[in-house]
């Protein structure tokens, strides 16, 4: 099977600072990935170079969405061309646009499905105002599916900390992507969001056919979620396999989790 | 309630008062006597007024946090007085007819003076709701807006010049070239954000600027262009003073006409895109969104409406010359729409009423006019940080959606 993503020798140069080097990773289609590693090690800037955030200094990456057999090479391109192919994030620390209503949040994630441009919105004719609808209701939809329907008119600064790291999954789901990646979406959260959490990424995963890679932290969250882990350091990769191969990897142990883990 | 540590501070506050008003209030040299006199009167005044607005000062200040609180606390709600008035059409819709009334008979029962203020008002609103789209939707700090005007005005006042081209004609056109000069400008600042965006805008209004005033053979320098007739209704003249009156009324509809406009993109997918990039550029485009397109459409829609009122300015003064847009023009229009409210189109309209037609109200106070405004605007903008009329998003209801789903389990 041709993974949805893969991604070969990619490497990024912060000036004389090698950041990411030669780093392969591949996610297949209804995957769980996880990328793990000690605080800065590429990780996010991974993200963003796969996201388009930052165009890579060398590598590949391919894509190919499920059920297309020939892989599309997407080095430098744009965030939002990205997006429009069926990649979309989420980010580290909270990104999600704050004065603007979770409804509308996440009708910003169905703006590259849509085509009404500006006539369209002058004069409101009969294709817009269908399309509006039916965004509306879709994005409706979405909330209700993450469990966030009764904040639709609310503010999105104004949402509890766990319905925020939701609602950022709910916006990224309404893009239609294939590959949904997540950065840290555990972060800050309490033992109870992180199980709801675990639970909503497996949903995603199983009813909405979205395959997953994500970043985190939370050993726990990654090795009852991941069916597969890769683990950077120092921009490197040191390991990959399942969760129980990565837990007794000595380089893993090493390099991350410390001598003394037996979890 | 009054304690010791309050009497103090406003004490200190007079104190300091008194030393900073000293050299204006207090010493006046009578250059025929060629003595000083001092009035020490005047120090007393300022004393006790400072010592009681410090008081009257820190209550608003107190009140308002404790509003504040109460808002945060969940313990009142936190829609404002404005806001529970727009919602209810019993009481806006009586505002409303009462407005549209006194719009339309304005001319006939104010003098010309008045007609020709509320005129300049009109098209300051315009301008207002233009730069509201870059700067209060889209977020894009504009220092230059002024020059989208001046280039509206002078392609009437030359088109006129050179081939008698009339106000009907220049209308579409000043708003065509005013596209053209926004996707000029917005090209070269694409990649730029916040104060470097906010410099290279005020380094294009003054380039338009410094160009209208230095090449002489196109613009006709500082000395400007004169004699651009006035709108005509189907080519009949009119009189100078049906002439205002009509233009007024032309003034009305064409700010009824951008209102509807502005708030349809406002609700729009455009109108969405813009407020995202305001709010967030990298999570913007991280969600699909064309940030190139985005910032384009802005600055070429916002300059639209400055073409425009470009060529009424034109037509209504008959005389134009660069002096007329300085950046100056630029600020205060910024602060229309900063004071009315950042993406609120009533708070514009009210924004631009406010800064364009006190200063002429205030004439009454003569040297203190300027003062005064100044004064208010700073009052405003530390008791409503918001501005006047403060954003409202759409809200959607999905009662209906709900009960489906109900019924279908």
């Amino acid at each position: 099977m041709t993974p949805i993503l893969e991604v070969k020798g990619l490497s990024m140069d912060f000036g004389g600072l090698r950041a990411l080097d030669q780093l392969d990773l591949d996610v297949k289609e209804g995957e769980i990935v996880a990328l793990i590693g000690p605080n800065g090690a590429g990780k996010t800037t991974f993200f963003n170079c796969i996201t388009g955030i930052h165009p890579p200094t060398e590598g590949d990456m391919l894509i190919a969405p499920p059920g297309k057999k020939k892989q599309e090479r997407v080095n430098g391109l744009k965030p939002n061309h990205l997006t429009e192919r069926g990649l979309a994030r989420t980010f580290q620390n909270i990104r999600l646009f704050p004065n603007m209503t979770v409804l509308e949040n996440v009708m910003i994630g169905r703006h590259c499905r849509m085509s009404s441009g500006i006539l369209g919105a002058i004069f409101r004719g009969r294709g817009t105002v269908r399309e509006e609808n039916e965004v509306v209701r879709e994005s409706y939809v979405i909330l209700e599916k993450i469990g966030l329907a009764g904040f639709v008119n609310e503010f999105a600064m104004n949402l509890p900390y766990g319905a925020q790291r939701r609602l950022e999954i709910a916006r990224a789901m309404a893009t239609e992507p294939f590959l949904l990646l997540l950065d840290e979406p555990a972060a800050g959260m309490n033992p109870q969001e992180t199980k709801e959490l675990d639970d909503l990424i497996i949903w995603i995963r199983d009813n909405e056919k979205i395959s997953i890679l994500l970043i985190e932290h939370d050993m726990k969250l990654v090795m009852s979620l991941s069916d597969r882990i890769f683990v950077v350091d120092y921009g490197k990769k040191i390991a990959q396999g399942t969760p129980e191969e990565i837990k007794y990897n000595p380089a893993v142990i090493k390099a991350y989790l410390g001598e003394e883990v037996d979890a | 309630m009054i304690s010791f540590q309050e009497i103090r501070r406003s004490f200190l506050v007079s104190v300091w008062f008194m030393f900073l008003t000293f050299p204006i209030m207090v010493i006046r040299v009578n250059t025929v006597e060629g003595e000083i006199e001092w009035r020490w009167q005047n120090l007393l005044i300022v004393g006790v007024g400072s010592f009681f607005l410090s008081f009257v000062w820190r209550y608003f200040i107190k009140k308002q946090e404790t509003g504040k609180k109460k808002v945060e606390a969940g313990e009142i709600d936190k829609i404002g007085l404005s806001r529970r008035i727009f919602a209810q059409p019993k009481f806006y819709l009586p505002a409303l007819i009462a407005i549209s009334v006194f719009a339309l008979v304005f001319p006939f029962i104010f003098s010309m003076y008045q007609t020709n203020i509320m005129i300049t008002g009109l098209i300051y609103v315009m301008l207002g709701l233009g730069l509201n789209i870059v700067v209060g939707l889209a977020g894009l700090l504009d220092l230059g807006y002024v020059a989208f005007y001046a280039v509206g005005a002078y392609s009437y006042a030359l088109l006129n010049h050179h081939f008698g081209i009339g106000f009907w004609a220049a209308l579409p056109i000043g708003a065509g070239v005013g596209v053209l000069f926004g996707i000029l400008l917005g090209f070269p600042v694409l990649r730029l954000r916040g104060d470097y965006l906010a410099i290279v805008t005020l380094g294009f209004g003054e380039i338009i600027r410094l160009i209208l005033e230095n090449w002489n053979e196109f613009s006709f320098g500082p000395s400007g262009i004169a004699n651009i007739p006035r709108p005509s209704l189907f080519s009949i003249q009119l009189s100078l003073h049906n002439a205002t009156i009509y233009l007024y009324y032309l003034m009305i509809l064409l700010v009824l006409f951008t209102i509807f406009v502005v708030n349809r993109l406002q609700d729009s997918r455009i109108g969405r895109a813009w407020i995202a990039l305001r709010e967030d550029e990298v999570a913007c485009e991280a969600m699909g969104v064309d940030r190139r397109k985005t910032k384009l459409t802005a600055f070429a829609l916002g300059a639209t409406w400055a073409g425009m009122a470009g060529v009424i300015f034109a037509a209504k003064t008959t005389f134009i010359n660069p002096a007329s847009f300085t950046i100056w023009e630029s600020i205060i229009i910024l602060c229309i729409v900063v004071l009315g409210g950042m993406g609120s189109i009533i708070g514009v309209i009210l924004g631009a009423f406010v800064l364009i037609l006190l200063p002429e109200y205030l004439r009454a106070f003569s040297e203190y006019r300027m003062l005064i405004f100044g004064g208010m605007l700073v009052l405003m903008m530390v008791f409503r940080p918001g501005g006047i009329v403060s954003d409202v998003r759409r809200t959607y209801k999905f009662a209906g959606l709900q009960n489906n789903k109900e019924e279908n389990l």
